[in-house]
């Protein structure tokens, strides 16, 4: 045989057919966790313009570069204040195990930031270890409690998650242990099915009465944020600003999920990179950009990512895969129980299966004692200090003593998608697709 | 409208029996004085004057208190209630007693939707009808319904119970988990997964004890019971037909 015979299909690639294999084999859609795989504009695409004779540069190490954020200043007689941009994402203890939410507790309250709780409530362990906690008020209310939403320092109403916009969560019966089984009201070892609305409101109109609600019972001391996977990005942030909204968390495609339909993952959504700058512009023409504090996530990765998303207006970012491979997710550690599970370090996405071969997303008390909390507190601290480190870097390059001071100006893109959906200018060039 | 935290506040007639006037305070500073009350005390009868259809009134209650509301309610009202005992002499919005955890709310008149949604414990008790996603995601509560209920009551309903006294809509428990329904009337359609189960006495005894407890005059013995199935607990290829 002659081997430059053989031509690989762009439409049936090789892991294309096997998903139309296994889809004929199981008749079932195929359910995951991690995020999009497939390859979308992003901050990649954007680079800094460092100063140099036309801008004047920062000193790195004399000349202070300032990381804080404050939210919820809109509404709440308690606005939070973060001493980094940079927050972990909601993930359900069910989703992770106890080590890992410990962990991610620990990291986020020494780096002075906030972690976020998920669905099924709040656990003792994560309020302990979170200085400041974020609590989300989902679609199912599993575990919702008053009392939690009364020890929690901020509430983040979840409409919708990048991972899967329109859809409601989803935890598979191998990690329905029974206490998941009992924070949550479900029977042990089921299928978790999770509502994809909210039960008692749909629309802007019932929304803004339900944030009054939210207010009314903490007595208007908490931020509120609202979660929304981008989709209709501009929209979305009006009608959030307009329901009475602090903070709006802006969730882009690229972002994870515990479990979910890989069409979600992979069909459904807008990248982050547009979505930013959407929400950024809806929030500037109702005068509310830095009033209402956007927070934005999915697919940050570096302190790079994390200045582009600040210069394109967003006030904090919001970071959870990103977070557990910190933590050691997709480390070529246990390399034979990745083998188990029919994949390999850098390519697992089976969080889905409680079976973590790092011990992070599982709720086996054998493989969570893979992950020592302490040590993965160490790691999640020193990821965030790079990221924060690396962010401040580049904002001195730019010559801003603030990073809330890098500005699309600073910017260029370096495809033609990635101008036209930042709406920065084409590198070299004074064009922005659609607007010059 | 906007009076400060304080003002305007009357004792009433009755001992303990303090007055809060819609009227003459907003509804922040009435629920601020239900959650704060002063020296703590827990013994104290309250009535709310006025609702006028008023959002979130006396919602976040933690206190064993009687709160009687003079009027018709808008949505959320008794939200989230713990151990208060709130009773409305009108008719209640969307979402009268969402996520209740403890404590007895009674609606005089019709409720609109999503009565008693999410409810984690306590008792709902609607004498005249309730409108669409009664109980939806109830996680414990006890309701009892006077009149009928629309479409998706029970709806993902998890654990409790929920007595009808008329009918009930179409999709009735549709993806129910383990919350038990009683209905005397007629059921349009059951939802995907809910089936109708034997009545045992003990099943009698139970909607006979809840009647009790709601006041409200009906015969155990006519009574229908629908559970889960149990079919969907898990994804399988053989469910396709239920969605």
């Amino acid at each position: 045989m002659d081997p430059r015979k053989l031509r690989e299909s762009a439409t049936f690639p090789p892991h294309v057919i096997a998903e139309i294999q296994r889809s004929a084999s199981e008749g079932m859609y195929y359910i995951r966790g991690s995020g999009a795989k497939r390859k979308v504009p992003t901050f990649d695409d954007l680079v800094f313009l460092g100063a140099s004779i036309s801008r004047y540069p920062l000193e790195g190490y004399r000349e202070k570069c300032d990381t804080n954020v404050v939210i919820g200043a809109r509404f709440a007689k308690k606005p939070i204040e973060l001493k980094i941009p940079i927050t972990i994402a909601g993930m359900s203890f069910g989703a992770l195990g106890a080590n890992a939410k410990q962990a991610l507790g620990h990291a986020a309250s020494e780096m002075g930031t906030s972690t976020t709780t998920g669905d099924g409530g709040m656990t003792d362990e994560e309020r302990e270890a979170s200085k400041t906690l974020v609590y989300q008020y989902l679609p199912s209310r599993y575990g919702m409690q008053p009392d939690q939403l009364r020890r929690a320092d901020a509430i983040e109403v979840v409409a919708g998650q990048g991972a899967k916009p329109g859809g409601g969560g989803m935890l598979l019966g191998q990690k329905i242990t029974e206490r998941v089984a009992q924070m949550r009201t479900l029977p042990q070892g089921i299928d978790q099915r999770s509502a994809c609305r909210h039960p008692d409101w749909t629309g802007p109109d019932d929304l803004e009465i339900k944030i009054h609600e939210l207010r009314e019972i903490t007595d208007w001391e908490k931020p509120i944020y609202v979660k929304v996977g981008a989709t209709r990005a501009r929209y979305d942030t009006m009608l959030a600003v307009k329901a009475g909204a602090d903070a709006i968390v802006l969730d882009g495609m690229q972002g994870g999920t515990a479990a979910t339909q890989t069409c979600f993952i992979e069909d459904v959504g807008i990248p982050t990179l547009p979505a930013v700058r959407q929400a950024v512009e809806a929030l500037q023409e109702l005068g509310m950009h830095r009033k209402v504090q956007l927070i934005v996530s999915g697919g940050i990765r570096t302190g790079g990512d994390v200045a582009k998303a600040l210069a394109l207006g967003a006030d904090a970012v919001s970071i959870g895969m990103a977070a557990l491979m910190a933590l050691n997710c997709n480390a070529p550690i246990y390399e034979e129980d990745y083998e188990a599970l029919g994949t390999r370090p850098g390519f697992c996405h089976h969080c889905h299966t409680g079976k973590c071969p790092v011990g992070i997303t599982t709720q086996d008390p054998e493989l969570e004692k893979r992950l020592d909390p302490d040590l993965a507190a160490q790691r999640v601290r020193n990821y965030l200090t790079t990221l924060t480190l690396e962010c401040q870097t580049l904002a001195r390059a730019c010559g801003k003593s603030h990073v809330h001071n890098l500005e699309p100006e600073d910017m260029a893109a370096l495809t033609m998608e990635a101008a036209a959906m930042a709406r920065v200018p084409l590198a070299g060039t004074d064009w922005i697709p659609g607007v010059t | 409208m906007g009076a400060e935290a304080g003002d305007g506040i009357q004792l009433g007639q009755g001992l303990n029996m303090q007055t809060l006037d819609l009227n003459e305070l907003d509804v922040r500073t009435v629920n601020h004085q239900l959650h704060n009350r002063e020296g703590g005390s827990a013994d104290t009868e309250y009535e709310i004057l006025n609702p006028m259809g008023r959002h979130a009134v006396a919602a976040g209650l933690d206190a064993p208190l009687k709160v009687h509301i003079r009027g018709h309610a808008g949505y959320y009202c008794a939200g989230m209630n713990k151990q208060a005992d709130v009773t409305i002499e009108g008719n209640a919005g969307v979402g009268v007693a969402e996520n209740i955890m403890s404590g007895r709310v009674h609606v005089k008149g019709y409720a609109s939707q999503s009565a008693g949604a999410t409810g984690h414990g306590g008792l709902v008790v609607i004498e005249g009808d309730a409108s669409a996603r009664c109980g939806i995601s109830m996680k414990g509560v006890d309701i009892v319904v006077g009149g009928s209920v629309g479409h998706m009551s029970a709806f993902m309903a998890q654990a409790g119970h929920l007595v009808v006294c008329g009918d009930a809509g179409a999709h009735f428990g549709d993806s129910l988990y383990e919350a038990k329904l009683y209905v005397r009337g007629s059921v349009e359609s059951l939802g995907a997964d809910c089936v109708e189960k034997e009545m045992t006495a003990e099943h009698r005894e139970t909607v006979r004890a809840l009647l009790q407890q709601a006041g409200i005059d009906a015969d155990p013995g006519e009574f229908r019971r629908y559970g889960s199935a149990r079919n969907l607990y898990h994804f399988k290829i053989g469910n396709i037909s239920y969605y």
